[in-house]
């Protein structure tokens, strides 16, 4: 009954609690909610799972306006609108103006497909609700046209949120939960060694103490996420730096470490009294 | 065991539901633990629990039921196993989940739950540790864990009892401090979003929808704008002893501002009790009269009070607690009596811990004010208080204790 596993991709690696979460979540036919700090990794679950299973991805970024319906199908009117006043188009056919969303060409596609709904949290509060029953007998009707769509293969659901408004309780309940931890210093190494394969161990090992060091001060409004620390051994690969300079004398490339005024002004003082070497 | 470790996360305050503990037999059933105690943490965790706050809980409720697991993986099996044989122990459950169980296929379950057992004892037998050590479990490949828990030193493997007994999560427990974004993230839940007055907006989309829908005929759909009618009236101690809380207070202070949203947000600051002045800055140069405050405002406003209320008790009975200010006038709890009889929707923010409240003046504060710790927990707790309109003892309570001299 062991389905295969999820282990990760080349240009993506995951902990064994997450892969194990990404199993159960398929086994038991429930959307998985991934949550973490930013730049942990979450849209990419989904953009590595698609490709490792060679499914499609179907992608539904969520925004403010976003409606859940808006995910299912969408009722052009304006182009009905355009097309009934100067004659294109078959305009008698409200069918001819349907467009189904990520969610709808999931369901109604042949393959089996993986679906992202990138950032739930920044919906209206009850757009969760508004889903819960499509994705739980994966089926809805589009009233304009009397058409039912059901899914013929189960997609894979992902959703991420990023914490900004808590998700009602029935929705939490019908979801496989995981919360992506801030990697450690081991999974960090086989990160940055993907994205950078020939990488100086030397250069990659001080990276990594300066960037440690960095997250653990206290008071940072933003602490430096995997995708800065990516960015910042970019940039110190591009400048060749000398890795035994990088501990010590202080952190260059410090903007693309962090992002906020406040804490580039923390670390410059901290640098000048020492407390970082 | 095994059902004790549902109830021990009952008891951890795990939200975690009948309809999850199901779910998590249907994948254990199916192998999705793969055999292992770590296979088992990994899948538990993530079908009971939904929310990281949680994690910390789960984790220690996980190291008690199944501290020992390692030696005396008989018992387990033993405890398992009479779980499933004995139908009697379901009265313990609720009647939704005997119900539940009752309507799934039992049987099934526990003969495929048992092979697997069976299966897992021979193998634990035959001399392999049942906790992947030296890769026997299927997970190795998948390397360290993140943090670097090993057992044995070997590598590849770790158990999960060493990691739940880490606690790495105990950061994201919500009952402890926070930082900006999470108090801004709690407050904003104070918002209530109402299209309020007349319909004095073009709903386009609408307009738009309708038209179309129209066939092309206009047809304009308006609204009444949407906006947020919270106003807060945030008051504030600072100095002396709530000096070792500026920077938490200045958290919250920078969070209700950025969270921005609110119809109108005030601040003002006082020194351990509200006598007759308030102040519009933290060094007391701007003096408001509080009578004034109260005068302006009207009692739609939400009051929220910061300070450890904890002060001599002659401060809290004194007219003036300011040495410079020679009116006379009422206590200073009159004064906070008075503040919470004129804003009926209010609640006191205490940065001490929970445990020292039954300081007397504290005592005395709490008969007036509903108080609640700086924590996500209880911002939380604050915002349901400010939801609904206080009850009517409370109310006459407070009323009589403004009117005292």
């Amino acid at each position: 009954m062991q389905q295969a596993s999820f282990r990760g991709t080349n240009e993506y690696i995951v902990s064994d609690e997450l892969s194990r979460a990404v199993d159960v979540s398929i086994h038991l036919q429930r959307p998985l909610l991934i949550k973490g700090e930013p730049g942990t990794g979450k849209t990419l679950l989904a953009v590595n799972l698609a490709k490792a299973l060679g499914f499609t991805l179907e992608r539904w970024q969520v925004k403010s306006t976003t409606k859940a319906v808006d995910g299912l199908y969408r009722y052009d009117t304006v182009r009905r609108l355009h097309d009934s006043r100067f004659g294109e188009g078959n305009v008698r056919d409200v069918a001819e103006y349907i467009e189904l969303g990520p969610v709808g060409r999931a369901f109604e596609a042949t393959d089996r497909r993986v679906v992202l709904i990138d950032e739930i949290d920044k919906a209206d509060l009850e757009f969760p609700n508004d889903l819960l029953h499509e994705l739980d007998t994966m089926s809805f009707s589009i009233p304009e046209t009397g058409r039912m769509v059901t899914a013929e293969q189960r997609p894979v659901v992902i959703i991420t949120s990023n914490n900004e408004k808590e998700l009602p309780d029935a929705f939490l309940r019908r979801c496989v939960f995981h919360f992506i931890e801030f990697p450690g210093r081991e999974l960090m190494e086989r990160i940055v060694g993907v994205h950078h394969p020939d990488l100086e161990d030397s250069l990659l090992a001080s990276a990594l103490e300066a960037f440690y060091r960095l997250r653990r001060l206290d008071g940072l409004r933003k602490p430096p996420s995997t995708s800065e620390l990516i960015d910042w051994v970019s940039a110190l690969r591009h400048s060749g730096m000398d890795p035994a300079k990088l501990l010590g004398a202080g952190l260059p490339f410090l903007g693309t470490l962090l992002k906020k005024e406040q804490d580039i002004e923390l670390v410059a003082r901290k640098l000048r009294r020492g407390a970082m070497g | 065991m095994f059902l004790d470790f549902f109830f021990n996360l009952r008891a951890h305050r795990v939200p975690a539901t009948t309809h999850n503990w199901l779910a998590l037999l249907r994948a254990m059933r199916d192998g999705l633990h793969g055999d292992s105690l770590d296979g088992f943490y990994q899948v538990a965790r993530c079908v009971l629990v939904s929310d990281e706050a949680h994690y910390d809980a789960f984790d220690q409720a996980f190291a008690e039921s199944f501290r020992g697991v390692e030696q005396d993986l008989s018992k387990v099996l033993e405890g398992l196993d009479d779980w499933l044989r004995d139908p009697k122990q379901l009265a313990h459950l609720d009647p939704a989940l005997a119900a539940l169980l009752e309507s799934m296929d039992t049987e099934e379950l526990r003969k495929q739950l048992l092979e697997r057992l069976a299966e897992q004892k021979k193998r634990h037998e035959g001399g392999n540790r049942w906790i992947g050590t030296g890769g026997t479990s299927p997970f190795g490949q998948g390397g360290q864990h993140p943090s670097g828990i090993r057992v044995g030193g070997s590598g590849g493997g770790r158990s999960a009892l060493a990691v739940a007994d880490a606690r790495r999560f105990a950061a994201y427990r919500k009952d402890l401090v926070l930082d900006t974004r999470q108090i801004a993230a709690a407050l904003r839940k104070l918002r209530t979003m109402a299209r309020k007055g007349v319909d004095d907006e073009l709903d386009i989309d609408a307009t738009v929808d309708s038209t179309a829908r129209n066939c092309g005929d206009l047809e304009i759909e308006m609204r009444p704008p949407r906006k947020n009618d919270v106003r807060v009236l945030l008051v504030m101690d600072v100095g002396g002893s709530m000096d070792p809380f500026a920077r938490l207070v200045s958290r919250l202070f920078s969070a209700a501002t950025a969270s921005g949203g609110f119809r109108e947000l005030r601040s003002y600051y006082f020194h351990n009790c509200v006598y007759g002045h308030v102040y519009e800055d933290a060094a007391f140069t701007k003096p408001v009269k509080t009578t004034e405050l109260m005068r302006q405002l009207d009692p739609s406003w939400r009051l929220v009070m910061v300070g450890d209320a904890y002060m001599h008790p002659g401060e809290l009975m004194m007219a003036s607690g300011n040495w410079y200010d020679g009116s006379r006038g009422p206590v200073g709890l009159t004064w906070l009596a008075r503040l919470a009889d004129r804003f009926p929707r209010n609640a006191w923010i205490n940065p001490e811990e929970p445990g020292i409240w039954d300081a007397p003046t504290i005592t005395e504060i709490r008969r007036v004010f509903s108080m609640f710790p700086l924590t996500l927990a209880g911002l939380d707790a604050m915002v349901q208080q400010l939801r609904r309109p206080p009850g009517a003892s409370q109310r006459a309570r407070v009323h009589a204790l403004a009117r005292a001299s």
